[in-house]
């Protein structure tokens, strides 16, 4: 125990400042008063992974490590789309993810955001669409904000999931309906 | 293995590693299996060509690995009707690799096992997606199976279903367990989810920006694969690898070796109940994905290694940034390994959890990292010692107790060995250019890629087209053994410990799925 304390001790506070959320990244007007009215900035994630090759994985876990501290934020991943605000997607989504990606999207209450994350999710990237990709998560479900990268640097995943969450001038309410 | 006792000719084949192809007929290719298999040999990889086009019908390629390196055994099939021998009998991993290789090209095997394993009904299920002929329609639906999964009947026995979608921050798949209580009496996977058409993919690139594309294949692993496809593509076109680029390659692989057990050893931590493990080492890796960016413009070095060498050299700078990074992640794993030995409730989760015996390893060809861990000693940086390593002498980790217990030690091992290697790497690093041009490489020749990545060796088979195109490409993940093994692995064990036992294993989905 007081060796666990110890490295504790040593260790410190490791956490970066977070960075500012960044609004050019936001394609849709798409709930963004309701959601901003309902959660405020305590936010819910269910990350899904509907085709990615794990690289945007990666740094979705790294915004959970002290760095970049999100539960600091007041931001949590949870285990299932009905605890969900927000599902962050990374794609192309594959043919074979699409009916889990739409029946995780349905399960996931009213209102809701969806970021799709990494050049893939955002294009197709690499992989495009084929017998076997449906591309861009946006041809699945509806998309909110869009984060590029190959992947995403965690910064970068910050700046996009706060665009979500953080009211941006001029706030309009127009809902995108499907 | 002495192939001309079996009465079977081998060629010489471009690779990595030393390596031979041999054509066979149905009855060499099961004999020669079986010859390999008693005298310690492994499958390593089984994929299908279509080769039509060329009038040779259609080819089961199946490579092998003994002492002596890597043996490309070649069968050709006339039609599409022709069968070749189950050899999931010698080799039980072959199993998803031939349903694998039905459901792309179409060509069967005479396993009595014909379940589709890479189909799942988004495409008709006579369409063969690496056929030449295949032409995708637009009209065809994301579909749903009914998989056939193997049922336990019982008193008391049900079935637990999970994912495709899980619980956590990871990759896609569906586990279907048969439990009594929470006990696990059987447990089987249906992987394919992420299947986005990476060998299709292959195949409208060119041989020379192949390697983004293989620098894609699981994320985890960029620079195995990225030079895994590179070594395959030199070694038919010929190059000669300036030393300095060799060096540079072996460098990111090390770090990306590090910094994926640095994260394993904290997800370990976190699932046996110990979140002070994720928070240490999850800072621990970002800082080496920090030092990354700053010395290959790239937090996991995608991109880093391109054919003829690597992308840029390394700035002295960053050079003595790692070493004193090697310094402080030694001192700081070796604090954090002595609180995980001493951690009773850790151990007592991580010790007899989620075992493969090595005569259990043995026989179903595990492989890679956990393989070490269950008295399965085989590391492509000892056992051909490829430049650099052979430069370097490589100590191979080993454990036999093939529990969880064990792979988190081969973990400690290989993190602190690795480091020493980033070390020794840096500090004997040869001058010289970092890459050369790689000319054009001739059109229907072979080739093979061999890299031990993190989780164990990462293969390429590569064949170029006319003209600098890719006419067929098979990565092959070690994830292809392990997989079956971690249903072994988990009888007997309970259900809340499958998160522990899976994690230790860690193996890639998007890798395996293709």
């Amino acid at each position: 125990m007081l060796h666990i304390l110890r490295q504790i001790a040593r260790t410190g506070i490791k956490t970066d400042p977070a960075p500012a959320a960044d609004h050019a990244l936001a394609v849709a007007d798409r709930l963004q008063a309701d959601v901003l009215k309902t959660l405020g900035r305590a936010l819910t994630i269910r990350h899904v992974d509907a085709g990615s090759c794990n690289g945007c994985e990666l740094e979705i876990h790294a915004l959970g490590n002290p760095y970049y501290n999100i539960e600091g934020l007041g931001i949590r991943f949870v285990a299932s789309p009905r605890h969900a605000d927000l599902l962050l997607v990374t794609g192309p989504v594959s043919k074979h993810m699409a009916i889990a990606l739409q029946r995780t999207y349905d399960a996931t209450p009213d209102p809701k955001l969806v970021v799709a994350v990494g050049d893939c999710g955002c294009t197709g990237g690499i992989f495009g669409e084929s017998y076997a990709s449906l591309g861009r998560v946006g041809n699945v479900i509806p998309v909110d904000v869009e984060i590029p990268g190959c992947p995403p640097t965690p910064t970068a995943l910050l700046q996009g999931i706060l665009a979500a969450i953080t009211a941006r001038p001029p706030v309009t309410a127009s809902a995108h309906e499907r | 293995m002495d192939l001309s006792r079996l009465g079977l000719a081998a060629a010489a084949l471009p690779s990595g590693v030393p390596a031979r192809r041999c054509p066979v007929d149905s009855i060499g290719l099961l004999t020669a299996c079986r010859v390999m298999w008693e005298q310690g040999g492994r499958l390593v990889a089984l994929w299908a060509c279509d080769d039509r086009d060329r009038d040779r019908g259609y080819q089961i390629n199946v490579v092998l690995q003994d002492g002596d390196g890597l043996t490309l055994l070649e069968h050709s099939l006339q039609t599409s009707e022709s069968t070749y021998p189950d050899l999931a009998v010698v080799f039980p991993a072959a199993n998803r690799m031939q349903r694998a290789a039905f459901d792309l090209v179409g060509i069967a095997s005479e396993a009595e096992d014909q379940r589709p394993w890479v189909w799942q009904a988004s495409w008709p299920i006579d369409c063969f997606p690496l056929r030449r002929d295949f032409e995708a329609s637009p009209n065809w639906q994301p579909g749903q199976e009914e998989y056939p999964f193997v049922r336990v009947e019982g008193d008391g026995v049900h079935e637990i279903p999970v994912g495709p979608v899980h619980a956590g921050t990871i990759e896609p798949g569906h586990f279907r367990f048969q439990v009594v209580g929470e006990k696990v009496l059987r447990l089987e996977e249906r992987l394919s989810f992420v299947h986005k058409g990476i060998e299709k993919r292959f195949e409208a690139m060119d041989a020379a920006t192949g390697h983004r594309l293989a620098g894609r294949i699981s994320g985890d692993s960029t620079v195995a694969y990225a030079w895994s496809y590179v070594q395959a593509l030199e070694a038919i076109a010929g190059t000669a690898l300036p030393p300095r680029a060799l060096w540079l390659r072996a460098l990111v692989l090390e770090r990306e070796r590090i910094a994926n057990h640095l994260g394993d050893l904290g997800y370990l931590g976190n699932d046996g109940g110990f979140a002070f493990g994720l928070a240490q080492f999850s800072r621990l890796k970002e800082h080496v994905l920090r030092t990354n960016s700053i010395a290959f413009a790239h937090r996991l070095a995608m991109d880093y290694v391109v054919p003829g060498g690597v992308a840029r050299d390394l700035a002295p700078a960053a050079a003595a940034a790692m070493r004193d990074e090697c310094t402080m992640l030694e001192r700081e794993i070796g604090t954090l390994k002595h609180i995980y030995d001493e951690h009773e409730g850790l151990q007592d989760r991580f010790r007899s959890c989620g075992i493969v015996t090595p005569a259990l390893a043995a026989k179903l060809g595990l492989t890679g990292l956990a393989g070490r861990a269950s008295g399965q000693a085989h590391d492509l940086r000892c056992d051909f010692g490829c430049a650099p390593y052979d430069a370097l002498d490589v100590r191979r980790a080993a454990a036999v107790a093939g529990d969880v217990a064990a792979r988190v030690a081969v973990r400690f091992d290989e993190a602190i060995e690795s480091l020493r290697l980033v070390r020794a790497i840096i500090d004997a690093m040869p001058d010289g250019d970092i890459d050369v041009p790689v000319a054009e490489p001739p059109a229907f020749r072979k080739g093979l890629g061999y890299v031990e990545g993190w989780r164990g060796p990462v293969l390429v088979g590569l064949e170029c087209g006319p003209e600098g195109t890719i006419r067929r490409c098979h990565p092959h993940d070690p994830s292809w053994s392990n997989w079956p093994v971690l249903e072994h692995a988990v009888i007997g064990n309970i259900v809340p410990d499958f998160p522990l036992i899976n994690k230790s294993f860690n193996l890639t989905y998007s890798g395996h799925d293709l």
